[in-house]
Formats: structure tokens, C-alpha cells, sequence
């Protein structure tokens, strides 16, 4: 407990925009045959610093099988909300879920170099408090910590929907479930809020069954996998609205809502159109009588590719379907950032017009059936994947595993991690630092990235910009 | 000192502890500057601080009203007020080590102002930290207070705790409307986190303080 708030709490997103540069990532190291325990490496990201673009530290877990998959913080800039009073918290720990094992690790970063595990929840622990499995997304919220899940109970995650249960922010207890009622809410994946406007998005993947042993070809050309979107009283933990976006607009994956909470928008990501395999952005955006719309506001298309560079699983369409598996917004709601997993690009979109975002920059790296080096000439497994931006904007960062059955079907026999950074130009446009590159340990892939002080990703604001 | 030097500064202290309340960030008013911000227009900002001085005053009453019905029962009038002193300690020994801040304040709405200022300040023991004051305020005034009819002396408690009331939550709304004012128009959102000191261990001290004078000082 801090008797000021935290130094990386601000009020504003333009008050994060301004705090000084990250000089440490945080990237999950995922083990994907189980081989060995996953792991946190610590990445130095100072281009001033002798071991800029290494991995400076491994905190590497007890247990093997977790699968780390997305992770979050303990605290973010909405502590200082004054609903909450929770402005003296530390921005301290990384609390990282194994959506294989259930188990939840909570790491201490205070000391980044020495970061070390502060406690294990096991699975039984997250099974009896709330009766779901397979942890996912954090956001550190008003009531504590948000988890989101992608399992409900029983061996298969089955037995009840999923949902988002609560944490205590300090001794990390499990505090039981979020929601009161669901409505036609049955499935799962991202969530995230605006706090003054009192509402949470949550979005839909797929049930365990769908995901865990790899991607269902069946269930995916039956329109089986998730394809709305819930809007929710924060607050009352109530669904209010649901919004389909259409059966053939299938895994309706991350929420990223417009960082300043006076904006009433925000962009939803959806993998794969299964009528033509194009990748979507839909813009939702709540009206004045507080209900909600969403409109698709932008397509990406396939790429045709002779089937003989095609996995199996594609073979049969001729194409490279974009595969949209991550989107981030930048902190000043200009840039959308889009990861096509399956062309092997990364995309930069103008959204400062929501309803129209206009392309401002692209990179190609990896990719299904083309598989483009590095600039430095080295290769880039799989495609861009899960992005992080820094808070200033002028950096990108991303890595390239999606799944670790998921990357098997899509790009067999590829194997590696990396993390690279793209440089934005100052009207937009990307382009790649050729000596950033981190090259993960051998057996090791690499997935989401936290940076120091605080994300685009995580961090959400009770103050408009001014 | 005479009654009415220590009826002045009894009265001082209900409006100085109003002001402590009022520059309090856990008191609301960063909430006013955030409405004021959404709507983009000033004019939130003042409904926000009627809002919050609403339910602080309405949390004053609902604690002070008992009080002052019970100091109809003159003779026990000392019993009162240790009975009362002791609480407001217990209170402040208890906030401080229980560190924690109440869950259920992050769950009102931000549009329910008033009913968060009222919860707020019931659960940080901001009326109880006024009733020491004020059942000193009611013993220099109430001298004569056992000649006087039943009735007439209930009258008489209830408006003084009314008074202490309205003028506790007017001094706070002045002092945090003062600072509300201030980041909105010229200070900007920095100062919040530059401003924003953690008070749980002032606030609980503060407590024991105002308890343990009323407890100690001769009557």
C-alpha cells in the first residue's frame, strides 16, 4: 500500500501517453507439447541498455501443461477511479492463467529482474469457488480482478456456461462468480469496459471441445463457434443486449474499446467469414438511449495460394484466409492495429474516423504458404500474432504463436518463438526494426506481451483526454 | 474557557472537519471533475457536488438524529457521550487495521452520486466523527437544559444537530468544490494523481483523536 498513487496510474490516457517510455517487456514462453513448465521472460526493450532485445530474466513455473495464453495485471490506471478508492494499490503483480490447467499464477514483478512467483491458485481452487475452468483474459477492475473463462465445470468444461469471476486485488482470493445474469450469453473469449458509461463487452471463441484438440473444420463450416457480442451493466452484472453479428461471422475474438471513456465506440475483431474467409473489424457504439449497434466497418480479403503450399485443413479453398486472431487500439484511439495470423501481416488502421478505418501501414512477416524473413534475414515462424503497442504509440510489438494445437493445423511442422517491434511514422506507416529481435529458447514459443508500466491492452481510464 | 469560547470553537471544528472531508479525494469531489469531463460542460460539475453533498449531509443526519434523541435523556447525558467517544475510537482503531477499501462502493453506478457519498461517508465514519462535536456543542449550550420541557429540549437537540449538520456538509462542499473547480478549469488531471494522498491512516487517526479529546477533556 503506497501512501501517493502508484507512478504508472494516470488519470487520463493522454496523461499514460506522456509517462516515460517502457524499458522492460513481459512475454508469456509457452511450452507447446507440455515438454517442459511454461514461463515469463523478461525482455530488455531500452535501446540505450547493452542487452537491448534479449532476454534479460525467465521466471520458469513448477508445473508442466498450463498452456499460458493471455495475462494481466493487478492493478492498472482505473485504480484510481475515486468510486473504487483503490488508488494507493502497486502496479506489481502479473497475474498469469494456464487456460490448460485452470491453475493461475501470480507473479512479482516489483523487482523486474528478480521477478519471482508470489502464489499458485490451483485449479481445484477455481473449480469450487466458481464452477469455471480454463481462465483467460484479466482486467483489473472495480469490484478486484476480472477473469474471464472459456470452460465451465466438469472435465470437458461442459457442465454450465462459462463466465467472469472476481479476485481480490490484494490477497488474490478467489471471490466467485461475476455475473448475475446472462442472459443468452454461452460462451466466451474478451472482455473489457467504460467505466463512467457503466457498461462491459464480452465476446465468444468457442466451448473447450472446439479449441482445445485444435480448430473443429465441421463446427467451423456449421457456424458453430462464437459469432455475438454481450453488452452488460457493469455494475448490476447483468447482460442487457445481446448482438449477434451473424452465424456465418465465426469467433468474434477481442474487445478493444476506445481508451477515452467520453468516446462511445469501440472494435471488435472476428477471425474468419466463412461464406468468402475474409477477416472483419466491426465498430460497435452505444446510442443515446444507452443501447448499443455494431456495424462491420471493415473487410480484409484472402490471398489465393496454390493448395500445394496449404496446410490440409485449407487445401480444399485455394486461400489464405486473413485469420484476424488479435486487434489493439493505441492509447490516443488512432491506430487499430490488426494481426492477420494466416496472410502474415500486420495492419495499421486509421480509426480516427470509427465507422471508416482507412489503411495507414502494413508489414509483412511469415505467414501461411509465403513465410517472409525477417529484414535482418532470419525467419518468422507462423504469422503476427498477439501485438502490443507502447503507451506513447511510436513502438509495436508483437509475437507469433496462437494456439498450440491451433498452430499445428495452420503451420505443421513450424516451430520457434519470436517477438519483434515495428517503428510508427509520425502520419502513421510501419516499418520493422531490424535489430529487434528476440529468438525464444529452444522448445519454447512466445505469446502475449505486457510492458512495463502499463499496456494498451489492459489499462482503462475513468478521465476523458482534455 | 467560558461556554461560549468553547461553543465557538466546537463550531470551528464542525466546519474545519468539514473542509478535511471536503479536500478528501475519498470524499468525491475527482468525481465531480470526472462528470464535469464526460458531459463536457461545467454544469455537471455542480450538479455532481449537489449530488455528494446530498448524500453526505443525509449520512450526517442519519447518524447525529439518534444521538440527538437520545441527549433527551439528560441525566445520562456523560454515559452519551463516552458511550459515543468510544465508538468513534473503535471505529478509527478498526479502519486502521482493516486497511481494506469497502467492495460495495465500486459497485454503485457512477450516475448514483449521492447514494455513493452517503455510503462513503458511513463507511469511513464521517458522521461519527462529528458526534463527539456535537454533543459538546449541546452541553454549552444546554445549561439549563434539565429545567427545560421534555419536548422543548428535543426540539432543541434535534435543530442543533441539523445546524451541525448543514453546516459540516456546507464547508465540505465549499473546500471540495474549490479543488473540483480548480482541476477542471486550470489545473488539469495531473494534479488528481499528483494531489491524491493517501489519507486511511490520517482518517483513522483522526478518529481516535476526536474520540479520545471528548473522553479527556473536563466537563
Amino acid at each position: 500500500m503506497n501512501l501517493r498513487p502508484d507512478p504508472t496510474f494516470h488519470a487520463t490516457p493522454k496523461l499514460a501517453m506522456e509517462a516515460p517510455p517502457e524499458t522492460l517487456a513481459f512475454t508469456l514462453m509457452l511450452s507447446p507439447d507440455g515438454a517442459q513448465p511454461d514461463g515469463l521472460a523478461v525482455v530488455d526493450v531500452n535501446p540505450a541498455s547493452e542487452t537491448y532485445g534479449q532476454i534479460v530474466h525467465q521466471v520458469i513455473m513448477p508445473n508442466t501443461g498450463d498452456e499460458f495464453h493471455h495475462f494481466g495485471w493487478n492493478a492498472c490506471s482505473s485504480s484510481l477511479s475515486p468510486l473504487s478508492g483503490h488508488a494507493f494499490l502497486e502496479r506489481r503483480y502479473l497475474i498469469i492463467p494456464g487456460i490448460r490447467s485452470s491453475r493461475i499464477y501470480i507473479i512479482d514483478v516489483k523487482e523486474p529482474l528478480k521477478a519471482k512467483i508470489h502464489k499458485i491458485i490451483e485449479p481445484e481452487e477455481v473449480f469450487a469457488k466458481t464452477g469455471y475452468s480454463r481462465p483467460h483474459t484479466i482486467h483489473c477492475g472495480p469490484e478486484g480482478i476480472y477473469v474471464s473463462t472459456l470452460g465451465g465445470g466438469g472435465a470437458d468444461g461442459m457442465d454450465g456456461p462459462p463466465g467472469i469471476f472476481i479476485m481480490d486485488c490484494e490477497t488474490f482470493e478467489i471471490l466467485g462468480r461475476y455475473e448475475m445474469d446472462r442472459g443468452k450469453q454461452d460462451k466466451h473469449y474478451d472482455f473489457w469496459w467504460n467505466l463512467p458509461r457503466d457498461y462491459m463487452v464480452s465476446s465468444e471463441w468457442g466451448l473447450p471441445p472446439q479449441f482445445e484438440n485444435g480448430i473443429v473444420a465441421e463446427d467451423l463450416l456449421a457456424n458453430k463457434y462464437g459469432h455475438s457480442i454481450h453488452f452488460w451493466n457493469l455494475r448490476q452484472r447483468k447482460n442487457v443486449q445481446t448482438i449477434d453479428l451473424g452465424a456465418n461471422h465465426q469467433m468474434a475474438l477481442e474487445i478493444r474499446p476506445a481508451h477515452d471513456p467520453s468516446r462511445d465506440y469501440g472494435f471488435c475483431g472476428v477471425v474468419v467469414d466463412t461464406t468468402n474467409l475474409q477477416g472483419a473489424i466491426f465498430t460497435w457504439w452505444q446510442k443515446d438511449d444507452g443501447s448499443f449497434e455494431a456495424k462491420k466497418t471493415l473487410t480484409i480479403d484472402p490471398r489465393p495460394e496454390d493448395a500445394a503450399n496449404l496446410p490440409p485443413l485449407l487445401q480444399g479453398f485455394g486461400a489464405v484466409p486473413p485469420l484476424i486472431t488479435d486487434i489493439d487500439l493505441s492509447l490516443d484511439d488512432k491506430y487499430l492495429y490488426v494481426s492477420c495470423w494466416g496472410l502474415g501481416e500486420m495492419h495499421q488502421y486509421d480509426v480516427s474516423d470509427p465507422m471508416h478505418p482507412k489503411l495507414a501501414g502494413k508489414v509483412a512477416l511469415g505467414g501461411i504458404g509465403r513465410g517472409t524473413t525477417h529484414p535482418n534475414g532470419k525467419p518468422f515462424v507462423f504469422g503476427p500474432q498477439m501485438v502490443e503497442i507502447s503507451r506513447d504509440g511510436k513502438r509495436v510489438y508483437w509475437t507469433n504463436s496462437l494456439y498450440s494445437t491451433w498452430d499445428e493445423q495452420f503451420y505443421p511442422g513450424e516451430e520457434g518463438g519470436q517477438m519483434v517491434m515495428a517503428h510508427v511514422g509520425e502520419n502513421g506507416g510501419l516499418t520493422l526494426d531490424k535489430d529487434f529481435y528476440v529468438e525464444f529458447p529452444k522448445g519454447y514459443r512466445s505469446h502475449q506481451i505486457r510492458l512495463e508500466g502499463g499496456d494498451c491492452s489492459t489499462d482503462s481510464f475513468c478521465y476523458p483526454s482534455v | 474557557m467560558d461556554a461560549l469560547t468553547t461553543a465557538t470553537a466546537l463550531w470551528g471544528a464542525v466546519v474545519a472537519s468539514g473542509l478535511y472531508h471536503g479536500i478528501n479525494p475519498g470524499m468525491g469531489w475527482p468525481l465531480a471533475v470526472s462528470a464535469a469531463l464526460m458531459d463536457r460542460t461545467p454544469g455537471a460539475l455542480f450538479r455532481a457536488l449537489v449530488a455528494l453533498a446530498l448524500g453526505h449531509l443525509v449520512a450526517m443526519v442519519a447518524v447525529l438524529f439518534p444521538f440527538a434523541v437520545l441527549m433527551f435523556l439528560v441525566d445520562w447525558q456523560r454515559q452519551i457521550q463516552i458511550g459515543a467517544a468510544c465508538l468513534v475510537i473503535g471505529l478509527g482503531i478498526y479502519l486502521l487495521i482493516n486497511r481494506r477499501h469497502p467492495r460495495f462502493l465500486a459497485r454503485v453506478p457512477p450516475s448514483r452520486l449521492a447514494l455513493w457519498s452517503f455510503l462513503a461517508a458511513m463507511a469511513h465514519g464521517a458522521g461519527l466523527m462529528l458526534v463527539p462535536i456535537y454533543l459538546g456543542i449541546c452541553q454549552t449550550l444546554d445549561s439549563d437544559a434539565g429545567h427545560a420541557a421534555a419536548a422543548t429540549l428535543m426540539q432543541g437537540n434535534l435543530a442543533v444537530a441539523a445546524s451541525v449538520a448543514v453546516a459540516h456538509t456546507l464547508a465540505m462542499t465549499l473546500a471540495g468544490g474549490a479543488l473540483a473547480l480548480g482541476v477542471y478549469h486550470w489545473l488539469g488531471l495531473k494534479f488528481l494523481s499528483r494531489s491524491w494522498f493517501n489519507l486511511d491512516v490520517v482518517w483513522a487517526l483522526s478518529l481516535i483523536l476526536v474520540g479520545g479529546l471528548s473522553l479527556l477533556l473536563p466537563h
